[in-house]
């Protein structure tokens, strides 16, 4: 660089004060709604759907013990859903997590109980073969530019091929009591309570918190640099409901068993992932690949290296779904993961994902599997026959594509 | 009186906004070949696709008289049933087909059983090879030829066709001297066998040698009609026709004072990437501080590709040839690096390589210069909206925010966006290629503003245009390319657009 121009991320603008967030921002419901169509669209399907399954189970759905099990359920699709989200956002596809799910559950199984290691070795040696997994994929589609769709489809059939011979053919199980705990058990009685979980309570209560903080940090920012927000009453109407609805859930997980040890795992993951695809470099370089990827090309963007590195993370997440789910069947099984990579798949694309890459957020596929996951558990409430779920889940899928091509088509023709 | 096959009579079409051809007339006499020239957007390629029915009558305005009588075409199919044929630059051949499939495709062979006949298939097609001198097997699929034998199944295809006025668009652009040489040699003897021949070219000389009349077009106007039979009417003619027209006053005045050299580049050779041929050959510029330097050249010249390959390898494959910043040897070797290296370059085509066009205003801002914004990896975005804040007022993006789509600006403000995102990676050197394609008067005027500005800040710019008078209105010297050599060097108040027009038509072997 031969520039010595300093870099622009220097002074701040000190003109504006915090207390003005409290008196600018529109309410216009035509703005914020046009401006958020796709994100807030899932968001009222997601309410619709808990609502509407609320009303058909007479309640069960929302009883505290369900809501666990919902969490317990589907934890593994939605970590699947955070590396197939951004894998989708670049423009690619996953068809192979189903069996890495597999794979690392079998070899973490004969790692602990055929091997008899501690159960931390399992989890490590798991995470070491979703690497591994993730790279060999990531290989193929940078460096060699084979599309994933083929890669994957390939790496389905090797890896579910290679999970058979891991297991020799058969189960293996129980697990030890602490791997067990990892998809099993709760964190609860750490500091009391009568009849419920304080201490669910209590991190529902601090996560609300950081949410409100964090959410009114941005909004202050975003007014010291003159840019539009939403108005104040708004903004405290969207805090409340957010925070009611986190304490009715940490309300409702503290009189069942406490708080999920899986549910802390998800939550971390949510987090991180969100940050990272919104705040860093690399989460910036998917969303520009998955955009245009001449674009990016021509901008500098290493388009190789972050496509490997997103099939890296996508073999690595596989594997936290390998060993929740191992930990949650108490054991490997060879046929363990099956059809997962569709869950997540469909997850990504309810929440929002667009078919063509460069569009689509961690919290939005989070939703996605949320609806699937309220779905599919209120049909299994109400007894409904297995080939009516399929039947449902798979209109769902394809309304949402479509509402979201529709989107894109008129967004285009107003170009 | 004349036999005329083709009549074209004050044809006007107009695109949203724009008035492609206005009262343009054309006549092709009987069994000649008859040239069309003009300028990029003279309208050539437009006047050939009402004729040949891709806009369909009653999209444009004239009549169309072929064979004296008046015919509306509503698709290809309808032309190409009354024996109009046009192959376009871009050849349209289906790769992993056989030559033979290709001729006969929407036109196949069929035997008695509605099947189809490949005995015939193939025998025709062989005699049809024949016919336009190429010796290949007709069962030979089409991505194995090169294009000048992908040329000849083309015109092939049309012979197939009971073709009676054969159109070539650019026939001879991607063409080596030899593959040239033979096509035009074709042509002759089609138009022998009484097939008239229309064919836009760029290349003076084959015009002179091988037209029996040509017709001039500038601005979407027919400008004039020659005789070339008589072998009087030069190069040079035909270039003062085809230019001209007179500077408009829309260039901002700059005061001019080059300061040191900032990139240099030498002896630079590019390789199509996948045809055997050089399109940059042994090319060398230079660019001082303060200073425009231009690069004007026909399609097909090489410039986007030169611009390209210099930005990170961005074209072309057996890249040779050396790069000097300020003087010191640098390379190349990725985008990334020629942006280290104060390096930018604007694409001609900003949809397709410029921009994130679902993306806001900001994220395409900062995408070529994010780690100037991070930390660590991590995005400081509140500095990334007001860097992008910065440039929607400097640079007089309309957009009601930076969080507005890209998509959904104008030409003019996309180009500014595009701008902005390369001042920002603070470059020494900045290449626009075409910077004010598609976009009106108006903002073309801001466009050039801002490129004054920058210069006047000492960067250097390099500008690559088909506009003649859009470089000579805002270059300090100007550079001119044919077939992937550089043909000349002028200081603008030396260059006009005949002399700038005849080197960019200089043909290899005369070059030096």
């Amino acid at each position: 660089m031969t520039s010595t121009k300093p870099s622009a991320a220097g002074k701040k603008p000190t003109e504006s004060v915090p207390a003005a967030a409290l008196h600018v921002g529109t309410s216009d419901p035509r703005t914020l709604i046009m401006n958020n169509l796709r994100q807030s669209g899932i968001f009222v399907a997601l309410v619709v759907i808990v609502a509407l399954f609320a009303f058909l189970t007479d309640g069960l759905s929302l009883s505290p013990g369900n809501i666990t099990n919902i969490v317990l359920q589907y934890s593994y699709i939605l970590v699947l859903a955070i590396g197939m989200v951004i894998v989708i956002i670049g423009g690619h596809i996953d068809l192979s997590v189903g069996s890495v799910v597999a794979l690392t559950g079998a070899v973490s199984a004969v790692v602990v109980i055929r091997q008899g290691h501690p159960w931390w070795v399992g989890v490590l040696a798991a995470l070491a073969v979703g690497i591994a997994v993730g790279a060999w994929h990531g290989f193929w589609v940078a460096y060699v530019g084979i599309p994933a769709f083929i890669v994957t489809l390939a790496g389905m059939l090797l890896f579910r091929g290679l999970t058979l011979r891991v297991l020799d053919n058969i189960s293996l199980s129980p697990f030890p009591a602490e791997y067990n705990r990892i998809a099993a058990g709760f964190l609860n009685g750490l500091i009391g309570g009568d009849g419920y979980d304080a201490f669910t309570l209590l991190i529902g209560a601090i996560g609300v918190a950081g949410y409100v903080v964090s959410c009114f940090r941005t909004r202050v920012a975003r007014i010291r640099y003159q840019q539009p927000v939403e108005s104040f009453a708004l903004f405290v109407a969207r805090m409340t409901l957010v925070g009611a609805v986190v304490m009715y859930f940490a309300w409702q997980l503290a009189h069942a068993r406490g708080l999920p040890i899986v549910l802390i795992i998800l939550a971390a993951l949510v987090l991180v992932y969100g940050l990272l695809t919104r705040r860093t470099v690399f989460g910036r370089q998917v969303y520009a690949i998955g955009g245009n990827l001449s674009a990016a090309m021509l901008s500098g963007v290493k388009v190789r290296t972050v496509n490997f590195w997103i099939f890296v993370n996508m073999g690595f997440l596989s594997a936290v779904a390998g060993i929740i789910f191992s930990s949650r069947s108490n054991g490997a099984q060879p046929a363990a993961g099956n059809m997962f990579e569709l869950d997540a798949i469909a997850a990504a694309f309810i929440g929002g994902a667009a078919v063509t890459g460069g569009v689509g957020t961690v919290v939005g596929a989070m939703v996605g599997g949320l609806i699937m996951a309220v779905m599919s558990n209120g049909m299994q409430l109400m007894g409904v026959d297995q080939s009516l779920q399929s039947v449902v889940k798979g209109l769902v899928l394809l309304i949402a594509v479509a509402f979201d091509v529709y989107n894109k088509r008129r967004a285009g023709a107003s170009r | 009186m004349d036999d005329n096959i083709l009549e074209m009579r004050r044809i006007t079409k107009t695109f949203p906004g724009v008035a492609a051809l206005q009262d343009v007339s054309l006549a092709v006499r009987r069994g000649e070949i008859h040239a069309i020239c003009g300028e990029n957007g003279a309208g050539k390629s437009t006047l050939m696709k009402v004729l040949s029915g891709v806009y369909p009558s009653g999209s444009y305005d004239g009549d169309i008289l072929l064979d004296g009588e008046p015919v509306h075409f509503r698709g290809i199919r309808d032309s190409e049933h009354r024996g109009v044929v046009i192959i376009h630059q871009e050849l349209a051949l289906v790769p992993y087909l056989s030559i033979a499939e290709n001729i006969f495709l929407g036109n196949e062979q069929r035997g008695p059983a509605g099947l189809i006949d490949w005995n015939r298939t193939n025998a025709e097609a062989a005699k049809l090879l024949a016919s336009v001198g190429l010796p290949e097997n007709p069962v030979t699929p089409v991505v194995q030829l090169g294009v000048g034998k992908q040329q000849l199944v083309e015109i092939a295809k049309a012979i197939s066709k009971k073709v009676r006025l054969l159109i070539l668009d650019e026939p001879t652009a991607a063409l080596n001297d030899v593959d040239s040489a033979h096509l035009l040699d074709l042509m002759r003897r089609l138009r022998d066998q009484g097939i008239t021949c229309i064919m836009i070219s760029h290349k003076l000389n084959e015009i002179t040698s091988i037209a029996d009349s040509t017709t001039v077009l500038r601005d979407g106007q027919t400008v004039e009609h020659l005789e070339m039979r008589s072998g009087e009417v030069t190069q040079e003619r035909i270039i003062r026709g085809m230019v001209g027209r007179d500077l408009e006053s829309f260039y901002p005045d700059r005061v001019s004072s080059p300061g040191e050299e900032v990139l240099r580049i030498e002896d630079w050779s590019v390789r199509h990437p996948s045809q055997d041929r050089l399109v940059v050959d042994g090319a060398s510029l230079d660019v001082r501080a303060g200073e425009v330097v231009g690069i004007a050249g026909l399609m097909g010249a090489g410039r986007t590709e030169f611009a390209m390959s210099v930005f990170g390898r961005s074209y072309g494959r057996d890249i040779t040839g050396r790069l000097f910043m300020h003087g010191k040897q640098i390379r190349t070797r990725s985008v990334a690096e020629a942006i280290r290296n104060g390096i930018a370059y604007a694409t001609e085509d900003r949809k397709r390589f410029g921009l994130n066009l679902i993306e806001d205003i900001r994220r395409n801002i900062s995408a070529a210069g994010l780690r100037r914004l991070a930390r660590f990896g991590w995005v400081h975005d509140n500095e990334e909206i007001k860097v992008a804040e910065t440039s929607r007022r400097d640079m007089n993006i309309k957009a009601p925010s930076v969080m507005s789509v890209v998509g959904k600006l104008s030409g003019g403000n996309q180009q500014k966006v595009v701008l902005s995102k390369w001042l920002f990676t603070d470059p020494d050197v900045l290449i626009l290629d075409e910077p004010t394609r598609g976009i009106d008067v108006g903002a073309k005027f801001e466009i050039y503003t801002i490129v004054n500005r920058l210069v006047a800040e000492g960067k250097a710019v390099i500008i690559i245009s088909s506009e003649l008078p859009e470089l000579l209105g805002m270059c300090d010297r100007i550079y001119t390319m044919s077939a992937g050599r550089i043909t000349g060097v002028l200081p603008v108040a030396q260059a006009t657009q005949e002399k700038l027009m005849e080197l960019m038509a200089k043909d290899k072997e005369t070059v030096g």
